[in-house]
């Protein structure tokens, strides 16, 4: 391991689902002193804390939880980014470390979402006694069901169904993105931590109720609460460390982030591909790994028409071709680049801020071998990926230590 | 009664409703709303006002259902000539069954409502040809 090499040390996260009795800053703590514990160190160890909650994010999560676990005096980062808020966490400690100010940091993000309902709306205020303008679009009105749509699950159905009409596609559209879904709903069965847990037909998903065609209910990501934490160390302080904690370290081979380059249709839909494919590109090029070479993906399923755009951008297939990828079985656990074997955000859940360590948990799971029923064999590299709108790309790729 | 008012600054009303943009002089890029500088550029202080064309291709669409009891609505991205523009379908069931990729649609507008002066605002949708 070189000096200046970046690992995981310690990572966790919190079952996923409905945690009624635990506020924010108890979720974050269980995660944070568990990614501690399990890479054998304490907060005295840590150098550098970045924390995000998303929907707190004016409250300073990082200097909540110290109260709870440690007022050690270190720099706080708050950070928010959308769904990209823990990558970005995750991502601000790896610089730290990586400059060198210290060796050793703490990633936190968590959520409490079970019952927020859908995300994005934006009716706008009750109608005024006289129309007025306001905004950069002079708008007399909210522009949901009156110019399209902001929520979520229709500004991603968007996205899906924008592939298939660039790409066109022969066969049933509903079908093929209830069919994504079902892979990924077979894979929560192996997951104790993911919120939802159940095999599900595509009938069963197709029947379930609609949301935004082509996404029904099932093909939503859920919204659940859970938090997600990651030791980072350095290369150099990780060769001081026992041959334990080095064998179970993650090398990070790669961590990116990318915002979004102009394009002409982004300011009506928000364009999710280029920012990915761009990040893709720069994590291949910094660990010298190319698609072919991945073990398994978490990418950023946020909606079942969100997984089939992705398997492009993130270049697991040949470019415009995601759709006859996915049904040669590919992504499908036993395929040749599993994706999502967590379950993806559809079962497994998606506490915003927790999804862009969660996903990272779950590659490093694999890469220690300690994945249990979903054990993906011998994997030896991943990567993780994920999309906060507006719009925030992470990917970061990681290796097995090999020891 | 005065004049209806548009819901939006860049729809125009009148004999002929049509859609205008903010187009960068230095490098063409469209915007409907208001900007500071060129998001795709850079450039500052170089828009003019443009004429979007009233037809265009279904390049993307959703169909929300309503959850507030109203009826079901058809966010889509229109390609109006080369400039992509948000709207809904209109003018045609709601369901997949009459609203597909590629179709061919045109302008239109509608009023959605009144305010206590009567005033009518009227908003744009695309309607198939
Ligand atoms: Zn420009």
């Amino acid at each position: 391991m070189a000096n200046d090499d970046i690992w995981i040390l310690g990572i966790n996260m919190t079952k996923f689902g409905k945690h009624p009795t635990l506020d924010v800053v108890d979720l974050a703590a269980d995660a944070a002193l568990a990614a501690l514990a399990d890479g054998g160190v304490t907060i005295q160890d840590m150098g550098v804390l970045a924390a995000g909650n998303l929907m707190g994010a004016a409250a300073g999560l990082g200097q909540q939880l110290q109260k709870q676990i440690g007022q050690t005096g270190i720099p706080v980062y708050n950070v928010a980014n959308a769904c990209a808020t823990g990558a970005t966490a995750l991502r601000t400690v790896i610089m730290a470390v990586k400059s060198g100010e210290c060796d050793m940091g703490l990633a936190v993000g968590v959520e409490k979402l079970s019952g927020a309902g859908m995300l994005g709306a934006g009716f706008g205020a009750a109608k005024s006694e006289e129309w007025t303008r306001s905004g950069r679009h002079g708008t007399v009105s909210g522009f949901e069901g009156k110019l399209g749509t902001d929520m979520m699950p229709g500004v991603f159905a968007q996205v899906g169904m924008e592939y298939l009409h660039a790409h066109p596609y022969d066969g049933a559209e509903f079908e093929l993105f209830a069919r994504i879904s079902q892979k990924n709903h077979f894979n929560s069965t192996m997951n104790p931590l993911a919120a939802i847990t159940k095999d599900m037909s595509v009938e069963q998903i197709m029947n379930e109720p609609m949301i935004a065609y082509p996404n029904t209910r099932a093909m939503c990501s859920a919204n659940s609460d859970g938090a997600a934490a990651a030791v980072v160390v350095s290369g150099a302080k990780l060769r001081t460390l026992s041959t334990e904690q080095q064998r179970r370290a993650v090398k990070v081979s790669a961590s990116v982030l990318t915002s979004d380059p102009y394009q002409e249709a982004c300011q009506i839909l928000p364009d999710v591909n280029t920012l990915t494919r761009r990040a893709a590109i720069q994590a291949y090029e910094a660990a010298g790994i190319g698609p072919d070479d991945l073990d398994l993906v978490e990418l950023h399923d946020c909606f079942a028409t969100a997984e089939l755009v992705h398997y492009d951008n993130l270049m697991l297939c040949p470019e415009g071709d995601a759709v006859a990828w996915f049904e040669a079985g590919n992504a499908h656990r036993d395929g040749s680049t599993p994706v999502n074997v967590s379950g993806g955000l559809e079962s497994k859940g998606h506490p915003i801020a927790a999804t862009g360590i969660a996903n990272i948990w779950e590659i490093c799971h694999h890469l220690r071998g300690e994945a249990g029923a979903r054990q993906i064999p011998d994997a030896k590299v991943g990567l993780a990926h994920v999309i906060g709108l507006g719009s925030a790309c992470g990917v970061h790729i990681m290796e097995r230590s090999g020891l | 009664m005065s004049d209806p008012i548009p819901m939006v600054d860049y729809l125009v009303l009148g004999s002929d409703p049509h859609l205008v943009a903010n187009e960068c002089g230095s490098c063409g890029a469209r915007f409907f709303d208001r900007r500071n500088a060129c998001a795709s550029c850079g450039a500052v202080g170089s828009f003019a006002q443009v004429d979007i064309p009233t037809t265009g291709e279904v390049r993307a669409f959703t169909i929300v259902k309503s959850w507030t009891g109203g009826d079901d609505y058809v966010p889509a991205v229109v390609d109006c000539g080369g400039t992509s523009v948000r709207g809904q379908i209109v003018n045609t069931p709601p369901d997949p069954e009459h609203v597909s990729l590629g179709m061919k649609v045109r302008l239109t507008t509608y009023s959605i409502g009144a305010d206590s002066t009567g005033t009518e605002a009227i908003t744009y949708g695309f309607e198939p040809v």
